[in-house]
């Protein structure tokens, strides 16, 4: 596998992922507009991930389809933090706002990219992970404004770092670092980073339900 | 027959989501060529999840074949629309209908203080109004309030 499709599934993955995980919030968010913006960034994610698994597919002579569910968990490219399961919202929030701030210095990157179909779609990606990362903005405002909020924040983000930090490579991980420690105005640990590829077993968990439709019909479905 | 017959005719197809305003007002019909009987079409989509994708791309295949053509659709993915794209009259029938038009993407980076207020209510007409959820119905609507004649709204996002 090229370098290029190893990159792109590694995006597809996590996109494809952290989208399963934000809509378990559908039905079950804190209040309704929540409920809205969990189920809407999920779908969003989703969108994502198959335009990048269309690119890889294309290379590997695959579908998006097959990428996205006929893979089994090990041959998975996401990073942990998208995996874990974690139905609590000072978690939710602190992994959502790691991952969009380490998600925007990866765009950012691939914006960059001499290869223009990445650069192309990475440009659109970012068009709406512009609100995914105000919303999350938004919500760090609202939990650093009271004491409880800022205390159950910083824990989940402690829990979280390792995590957060396996999400970018050796070259675009300090800038995680630098952001992170600058809007929460305190130095963060250092920590090892939790390696891409590494999975959680709330993966497979995932998985198994997550392809459970595709695989009772292998025949193929008609809608 | 000619790219501009295949443009009045997609101008027919409404917004599977949004009916009032077309593909073409939409600005996501990018380019019409007529090749050989074969017409090739470059679409591209709006919010990259939006379900009507493959909806309005069987809605412009069975258009051109009404015009006794088969289409070529080419689905492109990449930087070529904003919500700057939709026209001038895409954005009057989003009014009329109830929808407050995108607002023009600014140079820079696209902050929540300045979507937060100040945006006219499509039913009064008032500046009054204030952002309650930057995600509404479908991926490319948030959902505003005014507090003048006191009436939620969905608006088109900007991107």
């Amino acid at each position: 596998m090229s370098d290029r499709t190893d990159l792109l599934l590694a995006l597809a993955d996590d996109e494809l992922i952290l989208g399963w995980r934000n809509s378990e919030w559908t039905g079950i968010a804190p209040f309704l507009e929540e409920d809205v913006a969990f189920s809407s960034i999920a779908q969003n994610e989703i969108g994502h991930a198959r335009a990048l698994y269309e690119l890889a597919a294309r290379e590997l002579g695959s579908t998006a389809d097959e990428l996205a569910f006929d893979r089994t968990p090990e041959e998975y490219r996401s990073a942990a933090l998208v995996e874990l399961r974690r139905l609590e919202w000072a978690r939710t929030i602190a992994r959502h706002w790691l991952y969009e701030t380490a998600d925007e210095i990866r765009i950012a990157s691939l914006k960059a990219s001499s290869d223009m179909e990445i650069a192309g779609l990475a440009a659109k990606i970012d068009r709406e992970e512009a609100y995914h990362r105000m919303h999350a903005e938004m919500w760090v405002d609202r939990l650093l404004a009271s004491e409880d909020g800022r205390a159950r924040l910083e824990e989940a983000i402690a829990e979280l770092w390792p995590y957060a930090l396996g999400v970018l490579d050796d070259v675009l991980r300090p800038e995680l670092v630098a952001r992170a420690q600058e809007r929460l105005g305190r130095v963060l640990p250092d920590a090892e980073p939790v390696p891409r590829g590494v999975h959680e077993a709330e993966l497979a968990e995932l998985w198994e339900e997550m392809t459970s439709v595709r695989r009772s019909a292998p025949a193929g479905a008609q809608w | 027959m000619t790219a501009d017959d295949v443009w009045e005719a997609l101008a027919e197809i409404p917004d599977p989501e949004i009916p009032v305003i077309s593909l073409v007002d939409l600005g996501v019909v990018k380019d019409v060529a007529v090749d050989d009987g074969i017409v090739h079409i470059d679409f591209t989509p709006t919010f990259m999840g939006c379900p009507a994708l493959d909806t309005m791309r069987v809605a412009m295949e069975a258009k051109v074949a009404e015009l006794g053509a088969q289409a070529a659709v080419n689905v492109r993915l990449d930087d070529s629309w904003s919500t700057d794209d939709i026209t001038a009259a895409g954005r009057e029938k989003l009014r009329a209908a109830g929808f407050a038009p995108p607002a023009p993407r600014a140079a820079g980076k696209l902050e929540l203080v300045q979507l937060q207020r100040g945006f006219r209510c499509p039913y009064c007409g008032s500046t009054n109004t204030k952002l309650e959820n930057l995600f509404g119905p479908t991926p490319c609507r948030s959902i505003r309030y005014c507090d003048d004649c006191r009436q939620p709204f969905e608006q088109f996002k900007t991107i």
